[in-house]
């Protein structure tokens, strides 16, 4: 209302008073950021090994980390794991490509996406309908349909998936239009905190809604399923499960070195200088709204890769899948795992994934007490996650070998909010 | 035929309004505390569902005799329950998290799950029904549109409820000190008062509306366990559009989105309903960010 007036004035008297506003607190940006140095204006996330601003892939510690990561990931199944543990391992393998994709959002930038089902969702549908089409010869119908509708040929929405490399392609591209539309309308409105929050969660409610809504074309609440045949592969086959697994650790390891670099790059500091101080890089000469979408289409891009391996490896796509609650979960894997570091996320991805699937094995109402007191637990007493938890740990270490740390880790009130 | 379609508009009319009961009396609660301190509170879909169990228990424990008075007495007491929950919810855990808003969604879902696994231990999994008392069986024919007493008592609540909010706001001390931290912590606090306290008044206040909220979906439908989920949504948007901690706003937003959904639910489904409101709050964001009715600030960010 008063917005544009209020902005030159604000402008006027300096930048402080960006925080001193009811409004300001309310919506997350709260005053006590007040006379303190955004940290990417420093040296985001470098904790001080070699220069910051060199972009790529910067010293050779992460580098190193990587390589061991990688070899780690591909060596695993072959010394321990048997077939079945592969799919379960791939199916977690996954959910780490979603948290990665959602700590560059929420960790790096601030945005709390809470409908990250939405596009996790539109990678699996796009992938299941290629599936659902690979069961039955050329040009005819998926089985559900001649159950639920009277088509006599492929629906409009349906042809582009008998081509594989268009479903690939639209797997990840769907995703990253719908996220660009829903970010370029929220954020130059500078929507944000909160209200972005409960709309993105808006979203997955309403997808799942439409999911449901549509039978004749999406086979409604059952989902697609049956895919008795993957690219050809029988699913049965122990060879099958543990090619999955083979492919979501490939996916996995080029979408953590993709944002190893987005992070690293001069993006990756501008969009983390927007999460901190979104006005000062406005005033900067940046426009935030165009930063915050690009850092969200990342993610949603990335969420929808995901979807679309998961989908053979689920061997069900389903409305419920993608709901609001699955979808907060995502959320929690990177709190858990320690929020604006990539390494946390797949270690809470994993984590939580291992720790879910052992409880409710074991006890299966006792998960639900024990997912609600992590999100609890984590989120009041320890913000930083286990990543946080380990890097400060690590810092307290080494702190007589180094005597003035120059580390800006995540200091637990210093997560962005 | 004219008469026909007339009818329809005013029985979809009377469904959007009573539908934007409920919104405003759950949206209610959630708007003081969304706007006063800046929490989402997530689990306040559970406050509801606390709320909507007193009734059924005081119906099959001590007050199986009189099940019609169970309701009337099952206000005041849900009043009290989940407003005393909002407050430990606040006092343990919220207080702890000013400075991290954003976070306070995560941990109060955190909340809501465990709340929701409690009741399925609790009362099992299974939906319960809540006797409707003999005084409000029946319905009024008024132009061809049938008034059920359930949901004019409904009505009659939430009216009742928003009075009794908007006099505690402009007329008693705690109240004005309530509108002083919602519209400026800092000035407030320096000026004495104990925004602390404030704020453990205010998450009382707006907990047990949500109490309040949960007696009166109770005798809609059959409640359960997800009781809370099926409301908390559609409330949040309606405090979106309805600008912060403003009863005015919320008011106009619950009446628009309600009858707007019941309208679009009438004429296509209830799945694009949903989504043609969603749709809609989307746009009107466009148009006016900050909701209906806003805080003029000086602020750069508002």
């Amino acid at each position: 209302m008063s917005g544009d007036a209020a902005t030159k004035v604000g402008f006027l008297v300096g930048a402080d008073t960006t925080d001193t506003t009811p409004a300001a607190e309310a919506t997350g940006q709260g005053g006590r950021r007040r006379g303190r140095e955004p940290r990417a204006v420093r040296a985001p996330g470098r904790r001080g090994r070699g220069p910051a601003g060199s972009g790529g892939l910067g010293s050779w510690a992460p580098r190193g980390a990587y390589v061991l990561f990688a070899v780690a990931l591909l060596a695993f199944p072959r010394l321990v794991g048997t077939p079945t543990d592969a799919r379960q391992w791939a199916e977690w393998l996954c959910y780490a490509i979603v948290a990665v994709g959602l700590d560059i959002a929420w960790g790096y930038g601030g945005m709390l996406a809470l409908g990250q089902g939405l596009f996790f969702g539109l990678g699996a549908y796009a992938m299941a309908m290629h599936l659902s089409l690979e069961q039955v010869p050329d040009g005819s119908l998926p089985s559900f349909m001649s159950l639920y509708s009277d088509n006599t040929e492929l629906p409009l929405i349906w042809r582009p998936f008998q081509s594989f490399w268009i479903t690939v392609i639209a797997a990840v591209a769907v995703p990253a239009v719908v996220a660009m539309l829903l970010g370029l309308l929220v954020f130059k409105r500078r929507i944000r905190g909160p209200y972005f929050a409960l709309l993105t969660q808006a979203t997955a409610v309403i997808f799942a809604l439409v999911l449901i809504g549509n039978l004749k074309l999406t086979a409604g609440f059952n989902g697609l399923t049956g895919f008795s045949t993957i690219f050809g592969r029988n699913k049965y086959a122990p060879e099958t499960n543990s090619w999955l697994y083979d492919l979501a650790a490939v996916a996995l390891l080029v979408v953590l070195g993709v944002a190893m670099i987005v992070v690293r790059s001069r993006f990756g500091k501008l969009l983390q200088a927007t999460r901190d101080s979104e006005d000062r890089v406005r005033f900067l000469g940046y426009d935030p709204a165009v930063v915050k979408t690009i850092g969200f289409v990342i993610a949603a891009a990335m969420a929808g890769a995901a979807g679309a391996i998961a989908a053979p490896v689920f061997g069900i796509v389903s409305p419920g899948q993608f709901d609001y609650a699955p979808s907060i979960l995502m959320i929690c894997w990177v709190a858990v795992g320690g929020r604006g570091k990539l390494w946390g996320a797949v270690l809470g991805a994993l984590l939580v994934n291992w720790t879910r699937v052992t409880v409710s094995d074991a006890r299966p109402d006792d998960w639900q007490y024990l997912q609600g007191a992590l999100f609890v637990v984590i989120l009041a007493f320890a913000p930083g996650g286990f990543a946080g938890m380990i890097s400060s740990g690590w810092q307290r270490a080494t702190a007589k070998v180094r005597p003035r740390p120059s580390g800006h880790a995540l200091e637990l009130e210093e997560v962005p909010a | 035929m004219i008469w026909g379609n007339v009818q329809t508009i005013l029985n979809n009319l009377y469904i959007g309004i009573t539908l934007a009961s409920i919104f405003l009396l759950v949206g209610l609660g959630l708007t003081f505390t969304f706007g006063q301190m800046g929490v989402i509170n997530m689990a306040h879909g559970e406050f509801i569902m606390a709320g909507a169990y007193v009734p059924y228990v005081l119906q099959t424990t001590f007050m199986e005799q009189f099940k019609g008075m169970a309701v009337l007495a099952a206000l005041p007491i849900a009043f009290v329950v989940a407003g005393l929950m909002g407050v430990v919810l606040e006092r343990v855990l919220l207080r702890r998290m000013r400075s991290r808003p954003l976070d306070t969604l995560l941990v109060t879902f955190g909340v809501s799950l465990i709340l929701q696994q409690l009741a399925k231990d609790l009362f099992s999994a299974n939906n319960k029904d809540v006797v409707t008392p003999s005084f409000l069986r029946g319905k009024w024919d008024v132009l061809g549109v049938s008034l059920t007493h359930t949901r004019l008592f409904v009505l009659l609540v939430v009216v009742v409820s928003v009075a009794g909010v908007w006099a505690f706001m402009t007329l008693s001390p705690a109240g004005r000190r309530m509108r002083a931290v919602m519209q400026n912590r800092d000035l407030a606090s320096v000026s004495g008062l104990p925004t602390s306290r404030v704020d453990a008044i205010t998450f009382f206040l707006g907990s047990a509306l949500a109490g309040v909220a949960g007696v009166a979906v109770s005798l809609i439908g059959p409640i359960g366990t997800a009781t809370g989920n099926a409301y908390i949504l559609s409330a949040f948007l309606v405090v979106i559009v309805g600008g912060l901690g403003k009863l005015r706003g919320a008011v106009a937003a619950a009446v628009l989105l309600g009858v707007l959904n019941a309208y679009i639910e009438h004429f296509t489904s209830s799945t694009i309903g949903k989504a043609a409101v969603f749709a809609f709050v989307i746009l009107f964001l466009q148009v006016r960010p900050n909701g209906i009715v806003t805080f003029r600030t000086r602020g750069l960010t508002a």
